[in-house]
Protein backbone atom coordinates (compact mmCIF):
# COMPACT_ATOMS: atom_id res chain seq x y z
CA UNK A 1 0.00 0.00 0.00
CA UNK A 2 1.28 2.89 -0.84
CA UNK A 3 0.15 7.26 -1.43
CA UNK A 4 0.23 8.26 -4.84
CA UNK A 5 1.96 10.93 -6.34
CA UNK A 6 -1.14 13.25 -7.96
CA UNK A 7 -0.46 15.06 -10.72
CA UNK A 8 -1.54 18.96 -11.42
CA UNK A 9 -2.51 20.84 -14.00
CA UNK A 10 -0.90 21.83 -16.52
CA UNK A 11 0.39 18.46 -16.49
CA UNK A 12 -0.21 17.40 -19.89
CA UNK A 13 -1.33 13.86 -19.26
CA UNK A 14 -4.46 15.27 -17.00
CA UNK A 15 -6.13 15.56 -20.57
CA UNK A 16 -5.61 12.40 -22.53
CA UNK A 17 -8.15 9.74 -22.44
CA UNK A 18 -8.02 6.96 -20.39
CA UNK A 19 -7.75 3.33 -21.34
CA UNK A 20 -11.24 0.78 -20.06
CA UNK A 21 -9.56 -1.90 -17.64
CA UNK A 22 -9.65 -5.33 -19.42
CA UNK A 23 -8.49 -7.44 -16.23
CA UNK A 24 -9.87 -7.66 -13.07
CA UNK A 25 -7.06 -9.14 -11.45
CA UNK A 26 -4.99 -9.13 -8.46
CA UNK A 27 -2.40 -5.83 -9.29
CA UNK A 28 -5.22 -4.19 -10.20
CA UNK A 29 -7.09 -4.78 -6.84
CA UNK A 30 -3.28 -3.42 -5.77
CA UNK A 31 -3.41 -0.24 -7.10
CA UNK A 32 -6.94 0.48 -6.40
CA UNK A 33 -5.81 -0.41 -2.61
CA UNK A 34 -3.05 2.34 -3.30
CA UNK A 35 -5.97 4.84 -4.81
CA UNK A 36 -8.03 4.44 -1.64
CA UNK A 37 -4.97 5.21 0.91
CA UNK A 38 -4.30 8.21 -1.27
CA UNK A 39 -7.78 9.24 -1.07
CA UNK A 40 -7.86 8.71 2.72
CA UNK A 41 -4.59 11.14 2.53
CA UNK A 42 -6.23 14.29 1.48
CA UNK A 43 -9.07 15.52 4.23
CA UNK A 44 -12.44 16.76 2.44
CA UNK A 45 -11.77 14.61 -0.60
CA UNK A 46 -14.37 12.58 -1.74
CA UNK A 47 -13.39 11.02 -5.24
CA UNK A 48 -10.15 10.07 -6.85
CA UNK A 49 -9.42 8.90 -11.02
CA UNK A 50 -6.76 6.82 -11.81
CA UNK A 51 -5.55 9.15 -13.94
CA UNK A 52 -4.93 11.45 -11.44
CA UNK A 53 -2.60 9.10 -9.78
CA UNK A 54 -0.66 9.14 -13.37
CA UNK A 55 -2.47 5.64 -14.34
CA UNK A 56 -4.46 6.20 -17.52
CA UNK A 57 -7.28 3.21 -17.22
CA UNK A 58 -11.04 4.24 -16.38
CA UNK A 59 -10.91 3.35 -12.52
CA UNK A 60 -12.60 5.67 -9.85
CA UNK A 61 -12.85 5.44 -6.42
CA UNK A 62 -15.26 7.80 -4.71
CA UNK A 63 -16.88 8.41 -1.05
CA UNK A 64 -19.54 11.47 0.11
CA UNK A 65 -20.38 9.03 2.95
CA UNK A 66 -18.02 11.35 5.48
CA UNK A 67 -20.44 14.62 4.46
CA UNK A 68 -23.45 14.94 6.40
CA UNK A 69 -26.79 14.46 5.03
CA UNK A 70 -25.85 13.55 1.69
CA UNK A 71 -27.59 10.60 0.19
CA UNK A 72 -25.32 8.21 -1.00
CA UNK A 73 -23.87 4.22 -2.21
CA UNK A 74 -21.14 4.28 0.55
CA UNK A 75 -17.62 3.68 -0.52
CA UNK A 76 -17.72 3.05 -4.28
CA UNK A 77 -14.39 1.52 -6.74
CA UNK A 78 -16.02 2.08 -9.95
CA UNK A 79 -13.98 0.40 -12.91
CA UNK A 80 -15.45 1.46 -16.45
CA UNK A 81 -18.12 3.64 -15.67
CA UNK A 82 -21.01 4.65 -18.14
CA UNK A 83 -23.68 7.39 -17.33
CA UNK A 84 -26.79 5.12 -18.79
CA UNK A 85 -28.95 8.12 -17.33
CA UNK A 86 -28.81 11.86 -16.19
CA UNK A 87 -31.72 14.10 -15.54
CA UNK A 88 -31.83 17.73 -14.35
CA UNK A 89 -29.01 20.09 -13.67
CA UNK A 90 -27.54 22.15 -10.83
CA UNK A 91 -24.92 24.63 -10.37
CA UNK A 92 -22.44 23.52 -7.56
CA UNK A 93 -18.40 24.48 -6.37
CA UNK A 94 -15.90 22.45 -7.43
CA UNK A 95 -12.40 21.69 -6.53
CA UNK A 96 -9.73 19.19 -7.65
CA UNK A 97 -6.69 17.84 -5.70
CA UNK A 98 -5.21 18.06 -9.63
CA UNK A 99 -5.94 21.60 -9.88
CA UNK A 100 -4.55 23.14 -6.40
CA UNK A 101 -6.03 26.52 -4.66
CA UNK A 102 -8.96 27.38 -7.27
CA UNK A 103 -12.62 26.82 -6.93
CA UNK A 104 -15.48 27.61 -9.30
CA UNK A 105 -19.04 26.64 -10.04
CA UNK A 106 -19.78 23.92 -12.97
CA UNK A 107 -23.37 22.75 -14.05
CA UNK A 108 -23.60 18.94 -13.21
CA UNK A 109 -26.99 16.44 -13.34
CA UNK A 110 -28.82 16.45 -10.16
CA UNK A 111 -29.65 12.47 -11.00
CA UNK A 112 -27.87 9.99 -12.27
CA UNK A 113 -28.05 6.34 -13.28
CA UNK A 114 -24.61 4.57 -13.73
CA UNK A 115 -23.66 1.44 -14.61
CA UNK A 116 -19.52 0.27 -13.41
CA UNK A 117 -17.61 -2.83 -12.81
CA UNK A 118 -16.15 -3.96 -9.49
CA UNK A 119 -12.80 -5.03 -8.82
CA UNK A 120 -13.97 -7.97 -9.05
CA UNK A 121 -15.42 -7.44 -12.93
CA UNK A 122 -18.52 -7.61 -11.71
CA UNK A 123 -21.47 -5.34 -13.37
CA UNK A 124 -23.67 -3.21 -10.92
CA UNK A 125 -25.79 -0.29 -11.04
CA UNK A 126 -25.96 2.85 -8.87
CA UNK A 127 -28.37 5.39 -8.86
CA UNK A 128 -27.46 9.04 -7.39
CA UNK A 129 -28.28 12.77 -7.08
CA UNK A 130 -26.77 15.62 -5.68
CA UNK A 131 -23.49 15.39 -4.18
CA UNK A 132 -22.79 12.46 -4.78
CA UNK A 133 -24.11 12.24 -8.51
CA UNK A 134 -21.67 16.06 -8.90
CA UNK A 135 -18.73 13.97 -7.50
CA UNK A 136 -18.94 10.72 -10.10
CA UNK A 137 -19.40 13.29 -12.93
CA UNK A 138 -16.37 15.33 -11.84
CA UNK A 139 -14.38 11.89 -11.53
CA UNK A 140 -15.95 10.26 -14.66
CA UNK A 141 -14.50 14.07 -17.01
CA UNK A 142 -11.02 12.70 -15.48
CA UNK A 143 -11.40 9.32 -17.41
CA UNK A 144 -11.83 11.41 -20.91
CA UNK A 145 -9.10 13.97 -20.23
CA UNK A 146 -11.78 16.88 -18.57
CA UNK A 147 -11.13 18.66 -15.88
CA UNK A 148 -13.62 20.94 -14.01
CA UNK A 149 -12.27 23.95 -15.31
CA UNK A 150 -13.32 22.79 -18.48
CA UNK A 151 -17.02 23.38 -16.79
CA UNK A 152 -17.25 26.56 -15.30
CA UNK A 153 -20.00 28.79 -15.58
CA UNK A 154 -20.14 32.15 -14.45
CA UNK A 155 -21.54 33.12 -11.23
CA UNK A 156 -23.55 35.91 -12.76
CA UNK A 157 -25.96 33.64 -15.22
CA UNK A 158 -26.65 31.40 -12.80
CA UNK A 159 -28.89 33.15 -10.56
CA UNK A 160 -32.20 31.18 -10.72
CA UNK A 161 -31.45 28.28 -12.07
CA UNK A 162 -29.29 26.66 -9.36
CA UNK A 163 -31.53 24.57 -7.25
CA UNK A 164 -34.22 26.97 -5.23
CA UNK A 165 -33.12 26.56 -1.24
CA UNK A 166 -35.58 28.76 -0.33
CA UNK A 167 -35.37 30.63 2.74
CA UNK A 168 -37.74 29.03 5.23
CA UNK A 169 -38.46 25.25 3.99
CA UNK A 170 -42.01 25.41 2.96
CA UNK A 171 -42.13 29.00 1.92
CA UNK A 172 -39.95 28.70 -1.46
CA UNK A 173 -40.81 31.21 -3.76
CA UNK A 174 -40.39 30.42 -7.36
CA UNK A 175 -39.24 32.94 -9.85
CA UNK A 176 -39.44 33.10 -13.12
CA UNK B 1 9.35 39.45 -1.21
CA UNK B 2 7.38 40.22 -4.70
CA UNK B 3 6.38 43.85 -4.92
CA UNK B 4 2.61 43.77 -5.67
CA UNK B 5 0.75 46.77 -6.55
CA UNK B 6 -3.33 47.64 -7.35
CA UNK B 7 -3.80 49.10 -10.77
CA UNK B 8 -7.23 50.89 -10.71
CA UNK B 9 -8.37 51.61 -14.22
CA UNK B 10 -11.49 53.88 -14.87
CA UNK B 11 -13.55 55.39 -17.98
CA UNK B 12 -16.17 55.07 -20.87
CA UNK B 13 -16.15 51.97 -21.93
CA UNK B 14 -14.44 51.05 -25.45
CA UNK B 15 -13.18 48.02 -27.14
CA UNK B 16 -9.54 47.64 -26.42
CA UNK B 17 -9.30 48.42 -22.91
CA UNK B 18 -8.09 44.93 -21.55
CA UNK B 19 -5.87 44.02 -24.95
CA UNK B 20 -4.14 47.90 -24.48
CA UNK B 21 -3.45 48.10 -21.31
CA UNK B 22 -1.88 44.42 -20.50
CA UNK B 23 0.19 44.82 -23.26
CA UNK B 24 1.82 48.07 -21.55
CA UNK B 25 2.24 46.04 -18.59
CA UNK B 26 3.98 42.82 -20.85
CA UNK B 27 5.88 45.22 -22.33
CA UNK B 28 7.07 47.11 -19.28
CA UNK B 29 8.05 43.77 -17.75
CA UNK B 30 5.13 43.35 -15.27
CA UNK B 31 3.54 40.64 -14.21
CA UNK B 32 -0.38 40.38 -13.73
CA UNK B 33 -2.19 38.32 -11.00
CA UNK B 34 -5.41 37.83 -10.12
CA UNK B 35 -8.14 41.17 -11.13
CA UNK B 36 -11.57 41.62 -11.92
CA UNK B 37 -12.64 43.86 -14.71
CA UNK B 38 -16.07 44.52 -15.55
CA UNK B 39 -18.34 47.21 -17.32
CA UNK B 40 -20.66 49.15 -15.27
CA UNK B 41 -23.19 51.86 -15.86
CA UNK B 42 -21.26 52.11 -19.79
CA UNK B 43 -17.98 52.93 -17.73
CA UNK B 44 -15.39 50.05 -17.85
CA UNK B 45 -13.46 49.25 -14.09
CA UNK B 46 -10.71 47.27 -13.98
CA UNK B 47 -8.86 46.19 -10.37
CA UNK B 48 -5.95 44.41 -11.57
CA UNK B 49 -3.00 43.00 -9.23
CA UNK B 50 0.61 43.83 -10.83
CA UNK B 51 4.01 42.42 -10.04
CA UNK B 52 6.52 44.47 -10.77
CA UNK B 53 9.91 44.90 -9.45
CA UNK B 54 10.58 48.82 -9.16
CA UNK B 55 8.89 51.66 -7.73
CA UNK B 56 5.43 52.76 -8.40
CA UNK B 57 6.72 55.98 -10.38
CA UNK B 58 8.45 53.68 -12.61
CA UNK B 59 5.06 51.18 -13.37
CA UNK B 60 3.05 54.80 -13.69
CA UNK B 61 5.46 55.92 -16.47
CA UNK B 62 4.56 52.31 -18.09
CA UNK B 63 0.51 52.26 -17.98
CA UNK B 64 0.01 56.02 -18.36
CA UNK B 65 0.43 56.50 -22.03
CA UNK B 66 -1.80 53.88 -22.50
CA UNK B 67 -4.45 54.78 -20.10
CA UNK B 68 -4.58 58.24 -21.45
CA UNK B 69 -5.06 57.55 -25.25
CA UNK B 70 -7.95 55.52 -23.95
CA UNK B 71 -9.59 58.18 -21.63
CA UNK B 72 -8.64 56.13 -18.47
CA UNK B 73 -7.94 57.56 -14.98
CA UNK B 74 -5.21 55.44 -13.57
CA UNK B 75 -4.55 54.87 -9.61
CA UNK B 76 -1.51 53.04 -8.19
CA UNK B 77 -1.25 51.25 -5.05
CA UNK B 78 1.34 49.26 -3.43
CA UNK B 79 -0.34 46.56 -1.74
CA UNK B 80 0.88 43.87 0.57
CA UNK B 81 -1.21 40.99 -1.72
CA UNK B 82 0.11 37.63 -2.33
CA UNK B 83 -0.93 35.23 -4.75
CA UNK B 84 -2.46 31.80 -3.03
CA UNK B 85 -4.98 33.63 -0.48
CA UNK B 86 -8.27 32.03 -1.82
CA UNK B 87 -10.74 31.97 0.89
CA UNK B 88 -13.38 29.56 0.21
CA UNK B 89 -16.62 30.54 0.65
CA UNK B 90 -19.40 28.96 2.16
CA UNK B 91 -22.46 30.53 1.60
CA UNK B 92 -24.17 31.62 -1.48
CA UNK B 93 -26.85 34.65 -1.22
CA UNK B 94 -28.99 35.92 -3.93
CA UNK B 95 -31.47 39.18 -3.63
CA UNK B 96 -33.65 40.69 -5.89
CA UNK B 97 -36.78 43.43 -5.36
CA UNK B 98 -38.14 46.80 -6.30
CA UNK B 99 -34.81 49.25 -6.49
CA UNK B 100 -35.08 51.54 -4.34
CA UNK B 101 -32.74 53.58 -1.38
CA UNK B 102 -31.09 51.55 1.10
CA UNK B 103 -31.89 48.01 -0.09
CA UNK B 104 -28.07 47.16 -0.40
CA UNK B 105 -27.25 48.76 3.13
CA UNK B 106 -30.29 46.37 4.56
CA UNK B 107 -29.15 43.44 3.15
CA UNK B 108 -24.86 43.33 3.73
CA UNK B 109 -25.71 45.51 7.25
CA UNK B 110 -27.92 42.08 7.92
CA UNK B 111 -24.94 40.13 6.40
CA UNK B 112 -22.81 42.09 8.34
CA UNK B 113 -24.48 41.39 11.46
CA UNK B 114 -24.77 37.46 10.39
CA UNK B 115 -21.01 37.51 10.34
CA UNK B 116 -21.00 36.64 6.45
CA UNK B 117 -17.46 38.29 5.49
CA UNK B 118 -18.19 39.33 1.60
CA UNK B 119 -15.78 37.45 -0.64
CA UNK B 120 -17.33 38.77 -4.13
CA UNK B 121 -20.22 40.82 -4.24
CA UNK B 122 -21.88 41.31 -8.27
CA UNK B 123 -25.12 43.77 -8.60
CA UNK B 124 -27.64 44.73 -11.26
CA UNK B 125 -30.47 47.04 -12.11
CA UNK B 126 -32.47 45.77 -14.59
CA UNK B 127 -36.14 45.77 -15.36
CA UNK B 128 -36.90 49.42 -16.78
CA UNK B 129 -36.44 52.79 -15.50
CA UNK B 130 -39.57 53.04 -14.55
CA UNK B 131 -39.88 50.09 -12.43
CA UNK B 132 -36.54 49.25 -12.05
CA UNK B 133 -35.07 45.93 -10.10
CA UNK B 134 -32.18 45.15 -8.51
CA UNK B 135 -30.46 41.72 -8.53
CA UNK B 136 -27.56 40.86 -6.28
CA UNK B 137 -25.43 37.49 -5.82
CA UNK B 138 -22.55 37.45 -2.88
CA UNK B 139 -20.62 34.66 -1.74
CA UNK B 140 -19.11 34.85 1.36
CA UNK B 141 -17.79 32.87 4.24
CA UNK B 142 -19.73 32.71 7.38
CA UNK B 143 -18.18 31.03 10.44
CA UNK B 144 -21.59 29.54 11.52
CA UNK B 145 -22.00 28.81 8.09
CA UNK B 146 -25.44 29.13 5.99
CA UNK B 147 -28.33 28.25 8.81
CA UNK B 148 -27.36 31.00 10.85
CA UNK B 149 -27.37 33.78 8.02
CA UNK B 150 -30.43 31.93 6.91
CA UNK B 151 -32.29 33.00 10.67
CA UNK B 152 -31.05 36.13 10.75
CA UNK B 153 -32.16 37.01 7.38
CA UNK B 154 -35.88 35.55 7.49
CA UNK B 155 -36.58 38.65 9.32
CA UNK B 156 -35.32 40.76 7.19
CA UNK B 157 -37.18 39.80 4.08
CA UNK B 158 -40.36 39.81 5.83
CA UNK B 159 -40.35 43.24 6.71
CA UNK B 160 -38.28 44.23 3.84
CA UNK B 161 -40.40 42.32 0.44
CA UNK B 162 -37.65 41.40 -1.21
CA UNK B 163 -36.60 38.05 -2.41
CA UNK B 164 -33.52 36.07 -0.92
CA UNK B 165 -31.88 33.43 -1.30
CA UNK B 166 -29.27 31.95 0.77
CA UNK B 167 -27.32 28.39 0.15
CA UNK B 168 -25.11 26.73 1.74
CA UNK B 169 -21.79 26.26 -0.84
CA UNK B 170 -20.55 22.88 -0.29
CA UNK B 171 -17.05 22.33 -2.28
CA UNK B 172 -16.62 19.20 -4.17
CA UNK B 173 -13.37 18.40 -3.58
CA UNK B 174 -11.97 15.38 -6.39
ZN1 LIG C 1 -10.63 16.25 -9.87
Amino acid sequence: MAVLDILTYPDPRLKQTSSPVSSFDAPLRDFIADLEETLLAHPGCVGLAAPQAGRFERIVVLDVSGKPQVPNNGRLTLINPEIVRADGSAVGREGCLSVPDYTGNVARAEKIALKAFDSYGRECLYRMEGFEARAALHEIDHLDGLLFLDRLVSRRNALFRRKNYGLSGAAKTNPS
Amino acid sequence: MKNWFMLTLVGKDRPGIVAKVSAALYRGGANLGEASMTRLGGNFAVMLMTQYEGPPEALEKIVAPVAGGLALRLHIDPIEGELHRHVEPNVRVSVYGADRAGIVAEVTGALAEAGLNILDLESDVGGSSQRPIYIMHIEGHAEGGADKVKRIMEALTKEKNIEVQIAPIDTLLG
